[in-house]
């Protein structure tokens, strides 16, 4: 009888890892097939023997860094670069949404050392005490004069440094042209209307409370903000009217886009992006009406176990030469002024990553009471027991 | 040591675990159900009715798990039961091992995986895409109903074999051939000896999957595109999307509730079944 693993062999991990870095195959055919992308991901300490030694004895920042953020949001080859310079893996955890992360952080013993929160979850941290004002003098490669302000200034809370800028972007939906008979989609309006008519069983919408409920919002014209009652009650309605068009409620929606399952699906820039890239026919919108823009940003738990291994994790990754990689292999803009100049002008000018300015001021950053508020919660819940 | 004292340094390991995990999580749960939400989330202890008045508001995630797991228990022990039958009293010994080991080798990767290809099985490339082939168009198969059930039969059915395949395979085949020796055809064997002696195979199984259905999240999340709601989804969007503790902990006493209500009226009916097969037994 043949051996069989939980895991992929080593082998076979490796001839993987190569297509994808060569391109062959998508981030999310890599996470799949190697099980990485599933829940948490593990980078090097779970592999070891995987990754090279560190080319010096390294300082004592330790052997490991546990890392918290987003699915398809790093290039894996930096990690490992960060390994051969350090001598400390990076451990990887993906999350689903900002609330799970805080509900980790909030339960405490959560062993992070970096976590990528987002600019509207920054004032929760701090006032729940989650988050150490950062030590800019072990960050020489953070240089604020180089940020955009608009997605650098929810980092800082009461003039205190918190948090230093990843990347922004935005949040609109992406649709497959094929079956869209020539009509060229622009608005929430649109996006709503075409699931209820001949989109009905082909849209997915987020498993996030902030964006599908923001994005109901905006059809009726309101801020993706609200929390009026009367309002989102409103949102309800359309909601609930909607459900039972909706392929799916989940914000893992690249696989049925890729496989034709679903033909449209709110999404994020950087899944936009890595979606056209491969399918032409896949088109990123973005509501006329407005809907979120939004800036992530690093920072660290109070407590974390490797705080030096984190310093360096986040100083190494804002270094223009690997930022520009990062840009390069996830698709997301970043507001830092010396990695924009290492950027090809092609990129540089995508409407995907940096929209026009029209579309671009109707967008509103999320607000810290949007994520808190119990009734939008509670809304969420009912749409998906509906 | 006396007897007394190494009875109690059998217990103590078993003890301390069933104290510390199952004990004291399940009173802070109970503590947590009376409290309040904080504003940011998590809870303020208070004591309030409150999270047990609101209860209904997940009424549906009740309904579907109250729904859904009873079907797939007993879809689970419909395909089970002659498989079981199957390997314990037809299969050649020679192959025994093996067939049993295969019923084994899925367990050996993770069900998040095998989920993962159940998506791509269910999927418009898979199934339907057959379908299609033979002439039968537009059926979608992903996040409904039936894909969930689908996924909790296939990852629920070794637990349903092997208690049924213990108790058949225990049994005496000499009475088999009594009853055939007395003039019984099969199918009167079968319904007179083999099942009522493999009931407590039967009772194992169903509990053993029913209890772990009533907690399931992951099968319904993934097969269910999110549409499919089970308590067990409710939970996990009350502890890690909305944050509310104290509501969530109200709809997990609650689920504990149902599931010892259930299982004490099934094994009540056992019981009473058993005592009918005794008296049946004497005459």
């Amino acid at each position: 009888m043949t051996k069989v693993t939980d895991y992929i062999s080593k082998q076979k991990f490796m001839e993987e890892l190569n297509r994808f870095r060569k391109g062959s195959i998508t981030r999310r055919h890599f996470l799949n097939v190697t099980g990485l992308g599933a829940a948490t991901a593990v980078m090097g300490a779970a592999l070891p023997g995987l990754l090279a030694r560190p080319a010096f004895a390294a300082g004592d920042i330790g052997d490991r860094v546990i890392l918290a953020t987003w699915p398809n949001y790093h290039d894996p080859a930096s990690f490992q670069a960060f390994t051969e310079a350090t001598g400390a893996h990076v451990q990887m955890n993906v999350f689903g949404s900002n609330e799970e992360m805080l509900a980790k952080l909030q339960a405490g013993g959560s062993g992070w050392d970096v976590f990528v929160p987002t600019n509207y979850t920054i004032t929760t941290y701090v006032g729940e005490d989650l988050i150490e004002p950062l030590d800019t003098s072990m960050l020489p490669n953070y240089d604020p004069a180089a940020y955009d302000p608009r997605f650098s200034d929810a980092g800082s809370v009461d003039g205190k440094l918190y948090a230093v800028p990843k990347n922004w972007g935005t949040t609109g939906f992406v649709v497959n042209n094929n079956h869209t008979g020539g009509h060229k989609m622009t608005s929430w309006k649109e996006f709503w209307d075409m699931t209820m008519d001949s989109f009905s069983g082909r849209a997915m919408v987020h498993d996030y409370q902030l964006t599908t409920i923001g994005n109901a919002l905006k059809y009726f014209g309101y801020s993706f903000n609200s929390i009026d009652e009367k309002e989102l009650a409103e949102a309800e309605k359309l909601l609930i009217a909607a459900k039972p068009h909706l392929f799916a409620i989940s914000s893992d929606y690249q696989p049925s886009i890729r496989n034709g399952d679903a033909w449209m699906s709110m999404a994020w820039t950087g899944d936009g992006k890595q979606l056209n890239t491969d399918m032409p026919e896949i088109e990123y919108v973005l509501g006329v009406e407005g809907g979120e823009i939004w800036s992530d940003y690093y920072a660290v738990p109070k407590g974390a176990p490797h705080r030096d291994a984190a310093y360096a994790l986040i100083n190494f990754l804002l270094d223009p030469q690997v930022n520009a990689k990062e840009v390069l292999a996830h698709g997301y803009p970043t507001a830092d002024a010396h990695t924009n100049k290492l950027l090809p002008e092609s990129l540089l000018n995508d409407p995907i990553l940096y929209p026009a300015q029209e579309l671009l001021t109707a967008l509103e950053f999320g607000a810290a009471v949007t994520l808190t508020d119990p009734n939008r919660a509670e809304l969420m819940a009912r749409f998906k027991s509906a | 040591m006396s007897i007394r004292t190494r009875n109690w340094l059998l217990l103590a390991p078993a003890g301390t675990l069933f104290l510390a995990l199952l004990i004291v999580p399940l009173t802070v749960v109970l503590v947590f159900s009376f409290g309040e939400r904080a504003p940011a989330g998590g809870v303020v202890p208070a004591f309030t009715l409150e999270q047990y008045a609101n209860l209904p508001a997940r009424w549906t995630a009740f309904k579907n798990t109250l729904t859904l797991a009873p079907i797939g228990t007993l879809a689970a022990l419909l395909i089970a039961y002659p498989l079981a039958y199957f390997l314990a009293v037809r299969a050649d010994p020679k192959w025994k091992t093996i067939l049993l080991v295969l019923v084994i080798v899925p367990f050996w990767t993770s069900i998040l995986i095998r989920s993962y290809a159940w998506i791509f099985l269910l999927g418009g490339r898979g199934l339907p895409a057959l379908l299609e082939w033979i002439g039968i168009d537009g059926v979608r198969l992903i996040n409904t109903p039936f894909a969930v059930l689908v996924g909790i039969i296939y990852g629920y059915l070794p637990l349903m074999v092997f208690p049924i395949y213990v108790s058949l395979d225990r049994l005496d085949k000499r009475l088999l051939e009594a009853s055939s020796d007395l003039g019984a055809p099969p199918w009167r064997t079968f319904l007179q000896v083999t099942l009522p002696l493999s009931v407590p195979g039967i009772a194992t199984g169903c509990m053993l999957v029913f209890i772990l259905l009533m907690g399931e999240f992951l099968i319904p999340a993934m097969l269910g595109g999110g549409k499919v709601f089970f308590v067990g989804n409710a939970l996990v969007d009350l502890f890690l999307q909305s944050r509310n503790w104290a509501y969530g902990s109200a709809v997990a006493v609650a689920l504990v509730v149902i599931m010892l209500i259930t299982v004490t009226i099934y094994m009540r009916l056992l019981n009473r079944l058993g005592a009918r097969r005794d008296d049946v037994a004497i005459m």
